[in-house]
């Protein structure tokens, strides 16, 4: 299987004179492959992430990303590659609190210029899916936080993105919602959508993941998957 | 967001001192709150200074002078001394100057030449009086036969005019010549000069009249009916006839005001604009700072902060950056005002060109205790706000205001960055008020400038009607003519030939024959000026305010002051008396012409031919036809009157009066200095808008909104305040333009033509309703790149 992600000699550093916050870091992600980043808090399971998802620039190395390379792309490609081809679930959820469920799941493919009658199947499709229709015109406020993360995961998959990214997706919620949230990711994967995790979960990284990146002080201590395992 | 900023004395006591530690952490803020101080300083140091300069002039001097509220004049030969001093003593004169022996003098050209100037002087023993103290500006008083004081506002004072210089009383032989021994001048104008009593039997003419002028104040005089019926009062108490003229100090008053008439009102247009947008952009700035730092104000309070130390920062921060302000734009104020002065320096008579000291102080102090009070209420509130509220209302900031704007902006047909945009100031209804409001004033204000601009130019072309005439021939004697070479006065042509031969000229549309005079009207007192035509006159019609211009004799067309001095209106009959002739004349017209204190009368020549015969024209304008070259026809009309000894002129067709430069300059720039601060408004509540939402911001980039989409969601958040401040903007600023044009020209003492009055065009209007939404864009652009720039995941980490 092609690689979705491919990150080669990758470092961040915040501070040029200090050490770097990640890396180097040399890894790859097989599509529909499903992977939990791991670490103590620092460790760089954020910083990974964001450079991934074009949200922050490497100091070094090589990002690609479904075969493009992202870490030379201007604001604008990397707008576009963000609503394209990757859908980000984050911990405090991070929905529009003046949109209704709807509009918020609608927002990407909105911006994307999607038609908007396909916009609103899809939609109202994911919406089915993850049980949530009938919230369709509340605002996220009224939600409980599970049901809010998974109108952060229909948002994430109105474009049908290659590669689906959550931030500590349970680090938020109750154990009953963070439940839900981890049935949902394991039924996502199933269904065939890469997805790539971060979290402090260890419970829901053996749920979801079939592969497990720990990663420590910036580099990664351990790479295994069920079938084989590889401590670097 | 850091709680740096505010830091505690180095006594570290419970009552210790707070002080603002960064200032530059709010740099927007602290920029803005500073320019818009700097700036409503300036503007209102500009217009203070203007308005002091052009207000002060004429009431002061009156006040200082014990200035005489009527100057009359009486024939000696029709009644004594003794009963023309009586009348200080009538009910209702409080003090009285006079009588002083009268005697008109013609001082010749330097050349000899007759200047057809005549000049009243005054026998004075001294300067002061009572009534009238005349002020010496230099030299001393006449004080033996032989000396003469003469007036700065006489004619034949120029700058040639030094103390110790001759003066002959007249071109005729034998005349006594008189050595000026000092320069003094009468607020109202009294006398040309002024004498020793014993003088004067010197310079009057053998066997004409002879008269004696008396000054009065009364308890009753502010309005021009109050000093009629005085001056009634006192024609009746002597015989019939006595009083040959009276002028009253409100004439003298009005053609002293009549510039700075213009700039009174304008100027509290622009400092009231200007003073209500730096009170609400200030309000705005303040408001918004403490909107902005609930979340540090809960946790400098949670760190035993008390509620007087959190006011007394905010105030702090409010009153620094604003303190700063005001010194610049004292500063700057200075400046600026100082080139207008200057500009304006000769039609206020004079005037002081520095900025009254009291402006200096009062500007900047009004400015800073406005400030004070603008962040009073949110620093009160701020220090009012509960330590657990502050903290949870700055971790959860919305209010769910504004939600039907988002549902109903996702429905339209545009992009939805654009609709997201356009939703958003419903969320902070009380900020988009401050940037409506400022949208608002920008726009009235440039409205209400340009408005200004083209009624000025209005004005000078309705003042100046022959400025559109192309070309002049003068034709020597009597006058306005100027003199030949030589120093010789030309020989008068023959009118008659001269006029066949201009319109003889190919080119020629029309010749215009002019003359002057003065007479007077039956009931009245003194002479008025009348200007007399020949010809096509309407082509020098002055702008018509009511009725129409003259058709031919017997029609006269006069000024709004004409009117309400007379008491009389448009269709109304007067008699004009010239030569002792008896001339009844219907007024068909009112015309804007506040020149001479708005009584120049305007009739055909042969209105008054039954009085003067012999009247002629004394110079022609010419009208020429369409496409003809004024060079061209002035070289060929020249060659064909070579032998008539007239002299053929082209005129300076654009003239451009200093009064309309000095206006559109300060009009420019106080407009200028509004539509900044509307900016910096606009910019500042922007600003706050975006800092507040810059998490959503990141939020909708991390889901693929591009830099171009972010700058359009910020740009649009504004253009609708930007439409509706302009639809509120333009007609407010018309309203205001069509309620100030009539004020001023009411105080200048006129009515106001429709071309004053109707300047704005439709293209004009739309242009300015597209400034204002231009206006709301420029003041958000910065912090639309600031957004578009700013770093998803910094911006996603902010709370």
């Amino acid at each position: 299987m092609a690689n979705v992600i491919e990150l080669e000699g990758v470092v961040k550093r915040y501070d040029s004179a200090g050490a770097p916050a990640l890396g180097p870091v040399t890894l790859t992600v097989a599509e529909g492959e499903a992977v939990a980043v791991t670490g103590p808090s620092g460790s760089g399971k954020s910083t990974l992430l964001n450079l991934v998802a074009g949200l922050d620039r490497p100091s070094e190395g090589r990002v690609s990303v479904g075969g493009l390379q992202i870490d030379g792309l201007g604001e604008k490609a990397l707008a576009r590659f963000r609503r394209e081809r990757i859908g980000m679930v984050f911990q405090f959820f991070n929905l529009l609190d003046d949109l209704t469920v709807r509009d918020n799941i609608l927002l990407p493919a909105q911006l994307a210029g999607s038609a908007r009658g396909k916009a609103a199947t899809r939609a109202a499709e994911l919406m089915g899916v993850l049980g949530i229709a009938k919230h369709a015109d509340a605002y996220p406020g009224r939600l409980s936080g599970g049901e809010r993360q998974r109108v952060a995961v229909a948002r994430a998959l109105v474009n049908r993105p290659a590669l689906l990214l959550a931030d500590e997706p349970t680090g938020a919620l109750d154990t009953a919602s963070g439940h839900e949230v981890r049935q949902l990711l394991v039924d996502l994967h199933r269904s065939g959508q890469t997805v790539v995790l971060v979290t402090h979960d260890l419970v829901l990284a053996e749920a979801c993941a079939e592969r497990t990146i720990q990663l420590v002080d910036g580099h990664v201590a351990v790479d295994r998957s069920r079938n084989a395992e590889v401590v670097r | 967001m850091s709680a740096g900023w505010m830091r505690r004395g180095r006594s570290g006591s419970g009552g210790g001192r707070i002080r603002l530690g960064r200032v530059g952490r709010r740099r927007v803020q602290t920029i803005v709150m500073t320019l818009s101080v700097l700036m409503a300083v300036a503007s209102a140091v500009v217009a203070g200074s203007l308005m002091a300069s052009a207000s002060a002039p004429f009431d002061t001097a009156f006040a200082r002078q014990h200035g005489a509220q009527l100057t009359a004049q009486f024939d000696e030969g029709r009644a004594t001394a003794e009963q023309i001093a009586a009348t200080g003593r009538l009910a209702g004169v409080t003090a009285s100057s006079g009588p002083y022996q009268v005697a008109q003098i013609d001082p010749p050209g330097p050349d000899g030449a007759d200047l057809q100037q005549t000049e009243t002087v005054v026998g004075r023993a001294t300067a002061g009086g009572g009534v009238d103290d005349v002020t010496l500006r230099s030299g001393r008083w006449a004080s033996k036969p032989g000396e003469i004081v003469l007036s700065t506002d006489a004619n034949s004072v120029g700058p040639d005019t030094r103390l110790g210089t001759t003066l002959k009383t007249s071109g005729a032989a034998g005349s006594p010549t008189l050595t000026v021994v000092g320069l003094a001048s009468s607020v109202t104008d009294s006398a040309d000069g002024w004498v020793v009593p014993a003088e004067i039997d010197a310079l009057r003419t053998a066997g004409a009249a002879t008269s004696a002028q008396m000054l009065y104040r009364f308890s009753s005089a502010a309005t021009t009916a109050e000093v009629n019926a005085d001056r009634a009062a006192i024609a009746a108490a002597l015989p019939k006839g006595a009083m040959v003229s009276a002028q009253s100090y409100l004439d003298v008053k009005l053609a002293a005001d009549e510039n700075t008439a213009l700039f009174v009102p304008v100027m509290l247009a622009f400092g009231v604009l200007g003073l209500l947008m730096s009170v609400i952009i200030i309000a705005s700035v303040v408001s918004g700072a403490v909107g902005a730092q609930i979340r540090r104000i809960g946790i400098l309070k949670s760190i035993g902060l008390t509620p007087g130390q959190v006011v007394r920062a905010y105030l702090a921060q409010a009153l620094i950056p604003s303190s700063v302000g005001a010194v610049i734009g004292v500063v700057l104020g200075n400046v600026l005002a100082m080139p207008l002065m200057g500009d304006t320096a000769q039609m206020y008579g004079g005037s002081a060109s520095a900025v009254t000291w009291w402006i200096d102080l009062a500007v900047p102090a009004a400015a800073l205790v406005l400030v004070a009070v603008a962040a009073l209420v949110p620093a009160l509130r701020a220090g009012r706000l509960r330590t657990v509220e502050a903290l949870a209302v700055g971790r959860a900031p919305r209010t769910g205001r504004g939600r039907w704007a988002q549902r109903l902006a996702a429905r339209l047909p545009l992009p939805r960055a654009v609709t997201l945009g356009l939703a958003a100031p419903f969320a902070r209804p009380v900020r988009s008020a401050a940037l409506l409001a400022a949208v608002v004033f920008g726009t009235t204000a440039a409205t209400f400038a340009i408005g200004l601009t083209s009624s000025a130019s209005a004005v000078t072309t309705a003042r100046h009607p022959q400025g559109s005439i192309p070309v002049s021939v003068f034709l020597g004697g009597d006058g306005p003519a100027p003199v030949a070479a030589g120093g010789s006065a030309p020989a008068q042509a023959d009118p008659a030939k001269v006029r066949a031969a201009i319109l003889a000229q190919p080119g020629t549309a029309a010749a215009i024959g002019q003359s002057q005079g003065t007479v007077s009207v039956a009931g009245g007192t003194g002479t008025i000026r009348v200007r007399l035509y020949q010809g096509p006159s309407s082509a020098e019609a002055f702008a018509l305010i009511s009725g129409r211009w003259f058709h031919g004799p017997g029609e006269i067309v006069v000024p709004t002051h004409f009117l309400t001095t007379t008491g009389t209106k448009v269709g109304d009959t007067v008699t004009l008396v010239d030569q002792g002739v008896q001339v009844p004349v219907r007024i068909v017209g009112e015309d804007f012409d506040p020149g001479n204190a708005g009584l120049t009368i305007n009739t055909d020549m042969a209105t008054l031919a039954g009085a003067q015969p012999g009247l002629h024209p004394v110079f022609y304008d010419v009208v020429l036809k369409p496409g003809t070259e004024v060079a061209a026809y002035t070289s060929g009309l020249r060659t064909a009157l070579q032998s008539s000894g007239v002299q053929v002129e082209a005129n300076e067709t654009e003239h451009v009066s200093p009064v309309v430069v000095a206006f559109d300059a300060m009009s420019v720039l106080l407009t200028l200095m509004l539509v900044s601060v509307a900016g910096l408004g606009v910019l500042n509540s922007v600003v706050l808008d975006t800092r507040e939402r810059v998490h959503d911001l990141g939020v909708c980039k991390a889901v693929g909104m591009t830099p171009g989409q972010t700058v359009a969601q910020v740009l649009s958040s504004v253009v609708g305040a930007g439409l509706v401040g302009a639809a509120l903007g333009v007609p407010i600023g018309l309203a205001l333009h069509d309620y100030i044009i009539p004020v001023m020209m009411r105080t200048a003492g006129s009515g106001t033509p429709s071309q004053i009055e109707d300047v704005y065009g439709l293209l004009e209007l739309v242009l300015l309703g597209v400034g204002g939404v231009a206006v709301a864009v420029c003041g958000a652009m910065l912090p639309a790149g600031w957004a578009a720039k700013a770093r998803t995941a910094t911006a996603l980490r902010t709370e």
